[in-house]
Parts: structure tokens; sequence; C-alpha cells
């Protein structure tokens, strides 16, 4: 029971980040899997989040504050994809990843002219910031309810793409933009889907992060950021499902070597794992056949 | 019912198709024959709008359809059945079958139900992947899921690529059946004797213009065309 009780701590918040990871990872592998690129702006889009909400909180209650930072971090990710991706889409795709690395450092770079570059407090979101005991060990309500909220949100995109029109031309123009066409899908119309849902995922996982974390600054999403793309390549790049048990993984694992005293190495251990799977499988654990779409 | 005036598509700089006028009758089934490389799938991607073309008109009956989106084209009537079949190789063939349907927001059960009488195989299937369809299979779920939208004209790249004679044999049955049950069609295809049996209207197409038109039975007796396109020697 003592053990127990202190391995609890651990693996609550393991899975804790592992679902966090998981909401920003399903924005990475679902613009892979339609565009086959690397949305290196996915992480900044995560921090720029944590800033509206920062700044909302200020200007009008909670219950507005978060709907309203869901809508402009949504509304940010359509328009990056529109203004610095859809037309380049039959330029080759280092010219689409390299704009991705642009728009990164121009979102980066405009949060630091808007904050002066100051960390800023995160604001306490009641209820989730609060304490609970769970089997007698006192933890934060937001490490609790995250792994949950993160699943029902998992569940509701798996419904989304196995059961739902959208899904199914999601699901077709991942394969072949050009067959997808033919048969009357407007692909931009699907990509657009495609950044939107991400960004959803991105704003609700910063509030998480965040509330856990408790200080945004402009460069703080580039580590989760990273941490999630190591778990969507990890999981098998362009899986939903892969992306979903990488998060977990990384998260539980991170957390397992800081309990052990090696907090030094958490991060290390992160990209040695990126290093690991891009050596012995790079299509990771459920991904498919790497192959050129046409 | 189509009509092609003056058609001209460039490709990377290179003009594949050098201005051709053709027609396609209602109810009949029309095919475009020639050579690898004449320019034969251009026109037909140039007619679903994958491509636009750099001069010349396309019109469905009345409507000038010149450079329309796919979607438009699908919704106006025209479907085109990829060379190489393309099925979604994860999608099931049922959801193959659905994504034919994209844009109708009517129901599409009495149309299932034709594809899958036209073709009992793919009912069996319904829940199996299309990658793991046979090559013969996987373009009757091509042509299932093209008729899916309800098309007037189905156009057809090369429907018999890589398929055993037998199964090439089911496939051109199939083609006219459907053609009796009022789809008119255009075909393209390598295999010229086969499609030229079948066909009402032929045009013969090389390096990018029409050289030849005539019926299919006319094309088919044709010394220089059995010569070029038919394999038999000129005695």
């Amino acid at each position: 029971m003592e053990l127990f009780q202190k391995i609890l701590p651990t693996l609550l918040s393991g899975i804790s980040a592992g679902g966090q990871y998981a909401l920003i990872a399903l924005g990475y592998t679902m613009v892979y899997g339609i565009l086959r690129l690397i949305n290196f702006a996915h992480g900044d889009i995560f921090t720029v989040a944590g800033f509206v909400m920062f700044y909302a909180i200020t200007a009008m209650p909670l219950y507005l504050a978060i709907p309203f930072t869901i809508l402009v971090t949504v509304l940010l990710g359509f328009t990056v994809e529109r203004v610095a991706y859809k037309p380049l889409r039959s330029a080759p795709r280092m010219s689409v990843m390299i704009s991705a690395i642009g728009v990164s450092y121009l979102l980066q770079n405009l949060m630091w002219y808007v904050t002066g570059g100051q960390a800023q407090q995160y604001p306490s979101i009641p209820w989730i910031s609060g304490k609970v005991m769970v089997l007698g060990v006192e933890t934060k309500v937001v490490t609790v309810i995250t792994p949950f909220l993160t699943v029902i949100l998992i569940l509701l995109l798996v419904f989304l793409t196995k059961r739902t029109k959208v899904g199914l031309a999601m699901r077709a123009a991942a394969k072949d933009f050009e067959t997808a066409r033919l048969m009357g899908i407007k692909i931009d119309g699907v990509i657009s889907v495609t950044f939107v849902i991400g960004s959803f995922l991105a704003a609700v996982g910063s509030m998480l992060f965040f509330t856990n974390y408790s200080t945004v600054s402009p460069t703080v999403g580039m580590m989760p950021g990273l941490k999630a793309f190591v778990a969507a390549v990890f999981g098998g790049i362009g899986s939903i499902p892969g992306a979903v048990v990488g998060a977990f993984i990384i998260g539980i694992c991170e957390n397992i070597i800081r309990s052990l005293g090696w907090s030094t190495f958490s991060d290390a251990f992160t990209f040695a794992l990126l290093i690991v799977v891009l050596c012995v499988k790079p299509t990771g654990l459920f991904g498919e056949k790497l192959e050129e779409k046409v | 019912m189509l009509k092609i005036d003056e058609l001209r598509v460039s490709y990377g700089g290179i003009e594949a198709v050098k201005g051709i006028t053709m027609e396609v009758p209602e109810g009949k089934i029309v095919t475009l024959i020639g050579a690898n490389g004449a320019g034969k799938s251009t026109t037909l991607r140039t007619i679903a709008g994958l491509v636009k073309p750099a001069h010349g008109r396309i019109h469905l009956q009345a409507e000038d359809i010149t450079a329309l989106n796919p979607d438009r084209i699908v919704s106006k009537g025209i479907t085109l059945v990829p060379e190489g079949r393309r099925v979604f190789p994860d999608l099931t063939v049922l959801e193959n079958l659905k994504v034919g349907a994209y844009l109708r927001n009517d129901s599409i059960e009495d149309d299932l139900k034709w594809v899958y009488e036209l073709f009992p195989r793919l009912k069996e299937r319904s829940w199996q992947p299309a990658g793991t369809l046979s090559g013969g299979e996987q373009q009757m779920l091509a042509v299932g899921r093209a008729l899916m939208s309800r098309p007037k004209i189905m156009m057809m790249d090369e429907p018999s690529l890589g398929l055993a004679p037998i199964v090439v044999q089911g496939i051109f049955d199939i083609i006219r059946e459907i053609n009796r049950q009022g789809v008119t069609i255009l075909l393209i295809e390598q295999n010229a004797n086969m499609a030229l049996k079948i066909a009402d209207l032929a045009y013969v197409m090389e390096t990018g213009k029409i050289t030849r038109s005539g019926t299919g039975q006319e094309l088919l007796n044709d010394e220089s065309i059995k010569e070029a396109y038919l394999g038999k020697k000129r005695k």
C-alpha cells in the first residue's frame, strides 16, 4: 500500500501529461495524414491559445473566455492553412515545410512583440485548478480530468472520422487527392476542417497544460509541441490511435524517470526514443508503409 | 450530348491535346483509341475538370462546362473511372461506394441495390477493405463507385489495364449492360479490338490529334487501323 501511494502520483501525472500530449499530437498526425506535412506551427498555435486565454480572462467572465479562446485558436489554425499552406498546394513538399517553419517563428515573434516576452501567470480556472484526494493522494483536479476529457474527445474524433460524411471525405482525401476530387470532394474544405479540428484540440490541450504548468511565455509551447510530435512519430504519424498511445507512453515514461530522480534526463529520454524509433521502426507503432502520395 | 470543340491542353509545357473536336451522342458507347501518350487520358481528365484546357470549349447539352471544378462536373452528371482503378484501399467496399455518392443528399439505397445487382461480388465483400480485393473486383468497385453518383455520362480510362482476358470480357459485358440502362459511355482503351466491338462511335487519336472517326464496325474493318492497333498484318 505504501508502495502504491508512492507510485500513484507519478502514474497520475504521467497519464495526465500523456493526455495533454495526445491532444496536441492529434493535430500533428491529422494534418500529416492528409497533407503529408509536419505542421511546425502547431506547437505555437498551442502557445497562442495560452496567451489568448490569459488576455481573455481579463476582459470577460470565464464561461465566455473558454469558448472565446477556442474560437480564436481555431480561426488562427484555419487562417494559417489558408495563407501559408494553401497557396503552396502544388509546390514541392519541402516548400510547404519551410513555410510551416516560417509561420512558427512568425507566431513566436508576434507573441514576443505583444507580450514583451514576459512570462505570464496563467489564470486559474476554478474547479479544475482545485485539489482533490485520489486514493489517499492529494492531486490537482486537472490531473484527474485530463485523461477522461482526452478520451471523450478522442471518441468524438473517431466517431467523426468513421461515421460522418466529412470523416469519410477526410479518409478518402488522405489516401488520394485526385480520386477524392473525382468523387466531388472539395479538398480545400476537407483540409480546412482538419486544421480546425487540430487547433480545437490544441486549444483544449493548452487549457489543461497551462492549468498544470501555470505560466505562459512565447516559447513555452515548444517543448510540449516537440514531445507531442515525437509521440505522433512514435505511434506512427498519420495514425490517430498511434498518436494517442504514443502520447500516453511518453507522458508516463517521463514521469517515471522524474520520480526516480533523473529529472534532468526526462526530455533527453523522449528524444532518444525518437531516434530509436526512427532507426528501428520508422513507421512507428501503428504506422502504415510510407508512400508517396500522387 | 457532350460536345468538345477545338480542345487544346498543355501539360508541363508540352501540348498533349492539340485541338480536338468530338461528340458523344446520348445513350451511345463512344470510344477513343490510340497509342500510349496520344493524349487520351488528358482529354478525359480535362472533361472531368482535373486539368484546365488552354483553349477550346466543352458543352454538356447546351451548357458550357469548360474548366469547371471536378465537383461541379460530377454534379452535372459526368463521372470518370480513373486509370488504374484508384479505389480507396483502406476504406471498405461499402465506404468506397458511399464516397461515390458524396455529393448526393437523397437516399442512396436504391443505387446501392443496383450496384450490388450489377456486381454481386461486391455485395459479398461489402465489409472488406477495398485493398484486399483482386484487380478485377477493384475495377468493378471503381465502376460501381462511379455509378453511385448517378451519372448521365460515365467516362472510363483503360478499364482493361492489367486484367486477365476473361475478367476483361466480364467488365465489357457490364459496360454494355450499364449503357443499356441509359448511361452514356465514353471509353478509352489500348485494347482497341475490344473497345471497337462494343462502340457505336469511335475516334482514333494520334499525338494529340484525332485522325480518324467512324462507327466501331467501320474502324474494326479498316485495314490501316487493323495494322496499327489490332495487331494484324496486311496481306
